[in-house]
Formats: structure tokens, C-alpha cells, sequence
């Protein structure tokens, strides 16, 4: 999937930086410093995790103007990785993500809001499983600043939670798994 | 009955070969199509795949032992009076049986191992996974075993009826031979 996510920012820390615009930040999937992970209850009695090793993504970031941040991310839903053959197929098929039909998963950020210096509300629209809604990351800035190989870097975590039935996951896991978290971890190179 | 086949029958351990492995093919077949239906809270959801896979890896054994047994075993002469075109069509039918059936169990293996997980025999011993990883195994290999499942299948049936014509209208020895039962039409040596 891919997640977007959002610029969000905050800004005392990067007083530094001097970066006045907002900058456009490519997600750095390929060196593999960006994750979108999930997370869901099994029976109640412990938590699965697992991933979308395949995403793409961008975001918009001033530290001076986080509030016009805005983050696009697109996931293939073929790369689910629960680490388990036989379930990841599961995940594939029409009980879960049917991704013969829906093989991407998108979010587009649309409004930013900080709730403390270095933390927003991203609110945005998540295409998954075909459905639409909107949802709200509560997003988290990391960091940001030079790299050593003469690069600028700017990174985010973030989490959602979002409920199986809402996005036309049919397969019911039981009372306790209703819902899945999940966890996005991204670091964007400035272009 | 002997052990070895003879030129006018199929002996004891073909017999049992045949009949182990249709009883394998028939209830792995009804139990794939059970299980991948069950739902989450289901008391086989977890038993019914481990029943499924140690059977599939029993009946890929058995194949093999029955291609190597078919390959140092006499083959029974052709009953007298079957027309060319039931001969020629029995033996492509065999033929397919056992193709599909190696394709049907390697892609059974391919779909739990794509991972890198090993499959329990009976819980006796773990079979390593070898190949793994290939681009959407699991996906594909799942596509293969289903399908040529479908067509297994078909060919069964072919086969069954062409047991049940010989031995209700032509009666001859087609099936009692492949049944350990007395030969009506052929002198035994």
C-alpha cells in the first residue's frame, strides 16, 4: 500500500535547517528505509504483524509550514508479508484484500492539523479493497536534516486503525480482530 | 494373488497402489474444497490443511514408489476383444493421471513451502522447503493445483466409467483384474 504520509511537522526542530518552502520528498522505499506495517489481534490472545514490502510514495514538508504539508502513498496489496505462505495467499484472496481485482491501495492526504510541536492529525482519503473512506493518521515527525552521502532527509511514523468490515474485508477473524492497525514508518529524500 | 504383476493380471502391490492412491486423490480432493471454505472459528480450521498436506506428501510418495513399481513390473497384455481406440485411449488417460497427479502434488508443495516453511509429515518429521520465492508462487502454484485438480477429476470419472463398461457391458476382466479378483475370460499361467 501505499501510505502516505504526511508531512507533518513540526517545527521547532528544524530551526536549523533553513529550509523556508516546503520541500517535496520522495519516500526512500527502495533503500528501504520506509515501512507500512500492520497489526491485528489473533483471538485476543497476541498481536500478528505484518507488512506491504512494495509501496511508492511522496510527501511535502516545511518545518516553518507543516500545516501545508500533504502526502501521497500507493501500496501494492500483492506484496502483504505476514512472514506465512499459506496465510499471505489467504490475505490475497477475496476474504481479504482480493487483489486480482484491487491490487493497489492508495492515500492521499487532505488536510493537515498539529496537535503539539512535533505531532498532526493527518486526515486523508484511503482507497483499500476498492472502498474509499477517509481516515486519520495520527502522525508523528521524526527528524530531518543532511545525510552523509549529500542527501536531505526528512522522516514521519504514523498510525491508524481501521475496521475490516468498513473496507469490505469479508473474512471474520473472531470478536477480537475486528479492527487492524496500522503502523506506517517513512523517510522521504528531498528532490 | 501374487506380489508381482503376471502378463494376465496386476498383482498385489499394484493393486493396493491403485486403490490407496484413488482413496488418497478422492478424499484429498473433497477435503481441499472443504477446508479452503471453513470459516475462522471452525475446530478443523487448523487440523483440516495438516490433514490435507500429510496426505498430499503420502499420496506424492506413493507415486513414486507406483511409476518405479510400474517400471520393473510386467505390464498385463491387452484383454482380447477391446477395440484399438479404448486401448489407445485407456493408456493416454493413464498417461495424464500420472502427469497431472505429480503436477497436481508439486504445486501443492510449491504453495505451502513458497515461503520457506517446511510441511509436516503427520507430524512424524518436517519435509524442508526447496524452492521458494519464485514471483507470486504461492499465488500461481495455487492457481495450477486447483485447476488440474478440476481436471484429475474429469479424468477419474473417464476412467471409472471406462472400468464400469467393461466390466457391466463387455464384461471382461478389465476390472476384476485391477480388483484381485478370478479371471472369467483368461487362462492364469
Amino acid at each position: 500500500m501505499k501510505k502516505t504520509f504526511a508531512g507533518l511537522a513540526l517545527g521547532s526542530i528544524m530551526a536549523l535547517s533553513g529550509s523556508l518552502q516546503a520541500a517535496d520528498y520522495v519516500i526512500d522505499q527502495k533503500g528501504q528505509h520506509a515501512s507500512v506495517n500492520f497489526k491485528i489481534s489473533h483471538l485476543g490472545y497476541s498481536w500478528i504483524y505484518g507488512r506491504f514490502n512494495d509501496f511508492s510514495g511522496d510527501f511535502s514538508w516545511d518545518a516553518d509550514k507543516p500545516e501545508a504539508s500533504a502526502v501521497k502513498v500507493s501500496i501494492n496489496t500483492t506484496s502483504v508479508d505476514s512472514n506465512h505462505a499459506e496465510r499471505d495467499k489467504h490475505l490475497r484472496s477475496d476474504d481479504f484484500l482480493n487483489v486480482a481485482e484491487h491490487p493497489t491501495a492508495t492515500f492521499e492526504s487532505t488536510k493537515v492539523e498539529m496537535t503539539g510541536d512535533d505531532t498532526a492529525n493527518i486526515t486523508g482519503n484511503l482507497m483499500l479493497n476498492g472502498v474509499t473512506k477517509p481516515v486519520v493518521l495520527d502522525a508523528k515527525f521524526i527528524g530531518e536534516g543532511e545525510d552523509p552521502w549529500g542527501g536531505y532527509r526528512a522522516g514521519f511514523s504514523g498510525t491508524t486503525t481501521l475496521t475490516l468490515k468498513d473496507f469490505d474485508i469479508s473474512m471474520d477473524l473472531g470478536p477480537a480482530s475486528q479492527d487492524v492497525e496500522l503502523i506506517i514508518s517513512v523517510e522521504g529524500v528531498r528532490q | 494373488m501374487p506380489l508381482r504383476n503376471t502378463t494376465k493380471r496386476y498383482g498385489l502391490i499394484s493393486v493396493l497402489l491403485h486403490w490407496s492412491m484413488a482413496f488418497c486423490v478422492l478424499a484429498l480432493a473433497a477435503l481441499g474444497l472443504w477446508m479452503t471454505d471453513l470459516t475462522y472459528y471452525s475446530p478443523y480450521y487448523t487440523s483440516a490443511p495438516f490433514w490435507h498436506k500429510s496426505i498430499g506428501l503420502l499420496l506424492a510418495a506413493l507415486l513414486v514408489v507406483r511409476l518405479a513399481w510400474r517400471l520393473v513390473n510386467p505390464k498385463p497384455e491387452e484383454i482380447p476383444g477391446q477395440k484399438r481406440w479404448e486401448i489407445t485411449l485407456a493408456a493416454v488417460v493413464h498417461t495424464f493421471l500420472y502427469l497431472l497427479l505429480a503436477i497436481i502434488v508439486i504445486s501443492g508443495y510449491l504453495i505451502s513451502t513458497a515461503k520457506g516453511q517446511g510441511i509436516s509429515l503427520f507430524g512424524w518429521f518436517e519435509v524442508p522447503a526447496l524452492v521458494t520465492g519464485l514471483p507470486q508462487q504461492a499465488d500461481r502454484a495455487g492457481a495450477v493445483h486447483y485447476w488440474v485438480v478440476m481436471g484429475v477429476l474429469g479424468l477419474v470419472a473417464l476412467h471409472a466409467l471406462g472400468a464400469l463398461k467393461h466390466h457391466l457391458l463387455d464384461r471382461d476382466d478389465t476390472l476384476r483384474r485391477m480388483l484381485g479378483m478370478q479371471l472369467k475370460n483368461a487362462k492364469e499361467n
